[in-house]
């Protein structure tokens, strides 16, 4: 039989509810993952005993007929997300023994759909990087390995690399992540996983530590697209605690996961996205998720996104800026970490120098600079200049096209601390995925195929804003047409 | 209003200031910062009550816990377009809310969100009430809202600082001026009248010593006419006699070191009440560079012209017009007129004098006279409000009544008067109890006057032969054998009759 632990959530979602097993087993199985996979290091804080007796609590619900949408079902949560009673720390030792009295709207309501918190996962210190390597609590390991070596660990990507690497470990079925610039479907890409950022707007950002705030957006990382769906329809909707929420139904994307081919669908494939350079087994990959939809119905055209090659840049200014205002409030003055000193502003520096980490840092310098007098109309204004201009290519290319076709990331998994010393490399990471960002439109990451090395690569589907349907449906026929079944060894083994 | 009209603004000659090189004019500018009138705060549904315990009115936003969010209070959004509208300004369909980057330990953000380029209110006007019922217009440049601050307290303890966030996130509108006024006393002026305007709106308490009204004042000198100076800006002072003082101590300061052959700095300074002087705070070089951007948190602002406009026609009427009114349609003088629409409390008074318990019209100009001679001197000796006022509305219109139906004569009116206000009753009960009553009968009136010119033959011999002067003996002794009460005009008529 196969593992509990190997189930999508619409798999285990339908064993609870035929009474195959119960989500007290279900959840126990899962902590021994968790504890079995330890050396991952993609839990900050394991709430496993807690998890427990709300399993016994979604078993009883089960019994009672009142259970809801993701009743009994493991999950963890990117530790960005507010947790009551639980420490919740950003990866940030600045955030050291901070927990917050409030539950994050997204988890609030993935909780009350009955899911089981099973910890909070590792990130990039405030969601800041590719790899997840500038964490406070350490970097996390990616659960796959080179073919040829697979005595080097990798990285998950980032910054929700502790969501990419617990699901794709199978320690829980599903993972909340946050994607500013590429951090949820980066990783996924990374890991062979479906990682899906919403619209702007969809989920609402109160309670998420933030890093960008009009970048930020939470989003499902799963092991399908089904599932990827069911979670996104529970964490999204309006909430009036949060000014940029967007005040629309969630769509029902029941049809569209259903969806088994693409006729009438027009995807573009911008121009612009392939960069001289760029890995010949990316293109390939691309070209392949090309032929597939073709296959499956779609009409395929070629757009062009003109600003595209400012987009990394304007995401370097822009979001560096927003993050260090928003990081201004870690201060030592009335939660986290604080070393005392003799007057204000000595505290001020020394709690921020010790708790701050080097990419912090550096984008909080970044930001300080692109907004101080005299540099502002060069760096920020001309930032948000150009950041319409590629909405605008956007808004022009989807007068045309319905989806975008396009690869994730520029590569597949790196080595852990192959990419540390050099932060421009680190940020190209980001290539594909910033654009959608600046834009706040819907992305989805899926798992196309492994590379030479039997690495994971994801393709990438961008749509319109709140058209995240349509999204959807794009990636639950290419997830068909990948037929994506490759597990690392580590698991499968 | 662009910077050379302001600069065309010329000081009364009075108010110019000698000097040791000639004569000097101040130019002044105002921010004040009005605490908007709300249940709770711009951004979060903290109470706003002042004096509450340290730290009680705090919720996660305004002591920003992470992941806490701003939103917009939409009563004090309707507060600000009420006041911009108060001052004649435009409420702008779309403003932006900015974030004002600086660190401090009463800051938990780290920023205030404030509007920078784009506030809610530009443009607007303030009518200063001066001497002799002269007026001027100063122009308001915008009206914006943003944030207020907690509290740090320094003086609690040896080597910590106390931090109180109560005021933390409350709303408050910056509202600034041209650089049009030209001394102290103008300064006063626009102080009360914006004051007025926000409590005739109830848009702001006005109270400065709660900190509810605070006022920063840009002050430079210049020869008359002459460029602009460097300008120092004044922090947070907090009476209008101390900005005042503030003010004059400032350009006399300023005077001094031009004279000398120095130059002004450009710098912050803070008015220290218990020694009259300005001391420096801080220079323009250690000015922060506040990093303003849009706050990324909140989206635009956007105002329905149809509701701007019924906020517009639902505006109370405002201190300028209703003293336009007393002049209009009562004949008050701009004076007296002005006096009584300064503060909503005195109007109210006195619109209540007018028609409390009347059952005939009664006169606006010797109501008017009564209140701002007999009431207001009561108020000023006792020390009370006009809200205290030992006499009410209602018994100051008694009186007038009793003076106009002739029941009384003006000056047993004052005896009345001051016996309401020892709590004697009402004027008609005083009247009646103490028989004040005045002797309107005419054959009452004849007898007395008939037994004077009796005892005094020679004296009527005397005023026929040309001695007019002596009418007024006749008239004081015939007052005296009525106790007063005699109806002087019958009086009058009627030994003018018997002497000739």
């Amino acid at each position: 039989m196969t593992k509990l632990t190997e189930l999508t959530i619409t798999a285990a979602l339908l064993g609870l509810k035929t009474k195959q097993f119960s989500a007290a087993e279900l959840v126990a199985d899962h902590s021994a993952a968790i504890i079995a996979s330890r050396s991952l290091n993609a839990f900050i804080t394991e709430t496993l005993d807690s998890a427990a007796e709300r399993a016994k609590i979604s078993d009883q619900k089960y019994a009672a007929g009142t259970a809801g949408v993701l009743e009994g079902i493991p999950l963890g949560y990117k530790d960005l997300f507010c947790t009551k009673g639980v420490l919740t720390t950003a990866a940030s030792h600045i955030l050291d023994g901070f927990k917050p009295p409030y539950d994050s709207t997204v988890t609030a309501r993935l909780d009350a759909a009955g899911s089981v918190m099973m910890g909070k996962l590792n990130l990039d210190e405030f969601a800041m990087g590719s790899s997840n390597e500038t964490s406070f609590y350490n970097a996390v390991t990616n659960p796959w390995r080179r073919r040829s070596d697979p005595n080097t660990p990798l990285v998950p990507g980032g910054s929700s690399g502790g969501s990419a690497s617990a699901v794709t470990a199978e320690m829980v079925m599903g993972a909340t992540g946050t994607d500013t610039g590429g951090s949820i479907r980066q990783p996924a890409a990374f890991c062979g996983l479906v990682g899906f950022k919403p619209s702007y707007g969809r989920c609402s950002r109160w309670g998420v530590v933030a890093f960008a705030s009009s970048l930020d957006q939470a989003g499902p990382m799963t092991r399908s697209v089904a599932d990827a769906a069911l979670m996104f329809e529970v964490m999204a909707g309006f909430d009036p605690l949060d000014s940029t929420s967007a005040n629309l139904p969630v769509p029902d994307t029941r049809a569209a996961v259903a969806s088994t081919d693409l006729k009438g669908v027009k995807i573009g494939v911008p121009k612009e996205y392939r960069i001289d350079g760029t890995n010949p087994e990316i293109i390939a990959m691309w070209e392949e998720g090309v032929r597939w939809a073709k296959a499956a119905g779609a009409k395929i055209l070629e757009v062009t996104l003109p600003h595209t090659k400012y987009a990394l840049p304007t995401y370097y200014v822009i979001a560096p800026a927003e993050a260090s205002a928003n990081l201004a409030r870690y201060d030592g003055v009335r939660y986290g970490l604080r070393v005392p000193a003799a007057s204000l502003d000595e505290q001020y520096e020394a709690t921020r120098a010790a708790g701050f980490g080097a990419e912090v840092k550096r984008r909080i310098l970044i930001g300080t600079y692109v907004l101080s007098a005299g540099y502002y109309d060069a760096y920020y204004r001309k930032a948000q200049q150009v950041r319409n201009l590629i909405t605008r290519d956007f808004t022009e290319a989807f007068t045309k096209v319905d989806l975008l076709l396009t690869p994730t990331a520029p590569s597949s998994a790196f080595a852990i601390g192959d990419k540390t010393m050099d932060a421009v490399t680190m940020y190209l990471n980001d290539v594909f995925t910033v654009p959608a960002s600046l834009a706040g439109l819907p992305a989805i990451s899926i798992p196309a195929k492994l590379d030479s090395a039997g690495l994971p690569l994801g393709l990438q589907l961008i749509g319109r804003a709140f058209d995240d349907a349509m999204v959807i449906r794009g990636a639950a026929v290419l997830e068909k047409s990948a037929g994506f079944t490759h597990r690392p060894h580590s698991i499968a083994g | 209003m662009s910077l050379e009209s302001a600069m065309a603004i010329a000081a009364e000659p009075q108010d110019l200031i000698e000097g040791a090189t000639g004569k000097w004019e101040i130019v002044i500018g105002l921010e004040v910062h009005a605490q908007v009138l709300s249940q709770s705060k711009l951004f979060s549904a903290s109470a706003t009550a002042f004096g509450a315990e340290p730290n009680s009115q705090v919720s996660l936003v305004d002591a920003a816990f992470p992941g806490m969010l701003p939103v917009i209070n939409r009563f004090c959004v309707e507060q600000a377009a009420r006041t911009g509208l108060g001052i004649k300004g435009k409420v702008n369909p779309v403003s932006v809310f900015d974030r004002k980057n600086y660190f401090y330990a009463d800051l938990p953000q780290g920023y205030q969100i404030s509007q920078f380029t784009q506030p809610i209110v530009t443009g607007g006007e303030i009518i200063l009430d001066l001497p002799e019922g002269q007026s001027k217009t100063i122009g308001v440049t915008r009206l914006h809202l943003e944030q207020d601050a907690g509290k740090s307290s320094h003086d609690l303890h040896a080597t910590k600082t106390f931090v109180d966030l109560n005021r933390s996130g409350i709303a408050l509108m910056e509202i600034v001026s041209e650089p049009e006024l030209r001394s102290p006393e103008e300064a006063a002026a626009y102080l009360r009248k914006l004051r007025s305007i926000l409590r005739y709106l109830g848009t702001c308490d006005g109270n400065m010593e709660e900190g509810s009204l605070r006022c920063d004042a840009n002050v430079s000198v210049r020869k008359p006419g002459g460029e602009f100076g460097t300008r120092c800006e004044i922090k947070n002072v907090n009476s209008i006699r101390f900005v005042s003082q503030a003010i004059q101590y400032e350009a006399r300061r300023q005077i001094e070191i031009l004279e000398a052959g120095g130059t002004i700095n450009q710098e912050t300074r803070l008015y220290d009440s218990a020694r009259g002087e300005t001391r420096a705070m801080r220079s323009k070089e250690d000015a922060h560079d506040y990093r303003y951007f849009n706050d990324p948190d909140l989206l635009p602002l956007e105002l329905e012209p149809g509701w701007i406009e019924s906020l517009k026609s639902a505006l109370p009427e405002l201190p300028d017009a209703r003293s336009d009114r007393y002049v209009h349609d009562y004949g008050l003088s701009p004076y007296d007129a002005r006096v009584l629409a300064a503060e909503q409390e005195f109007s109210a008074y006195y619109e209540a004098a007018l028609t409390s318990g009347a059952t005939v019209q009664r006169d606006p100009k010797i109501v008017a006279n009564w209140m701002t001679s007999e009431v207001f001197a009561v108020l000023n000796r006792l020390n009370l409000e006009i809200s205290q006022s030992p006499i009410s509305a209602a018994h100051l219109g008694e009186l007038v009544d009793l003076i106009s139906d002739g029941t009384i004569s003006g000056k047993i009116a004052k005896e009345v008067f001051q016996a309401v206000i020892d709590g004697e009753g009402s004027p008609r009960e005083i009247v009646e109890s103490r028989g004040l009553r005045q002797v309107s009968d005419s054959g009452a009136i004849e007898a007395a006057i008939d037994s004077i010119l009796a005892a005094n033959p020679d004296k009527v011999a005397e005023f026929k032969s040309g001695k007019d002067k002596l009418f007024g003996f006749f008239v004081g002794q015939a007052m005296k054998a009525t106790a007063g009460k005699a109806n002087p005009a019958m009086l009058n008529d009627l030994l003018k009759k018997k002497l000739t």
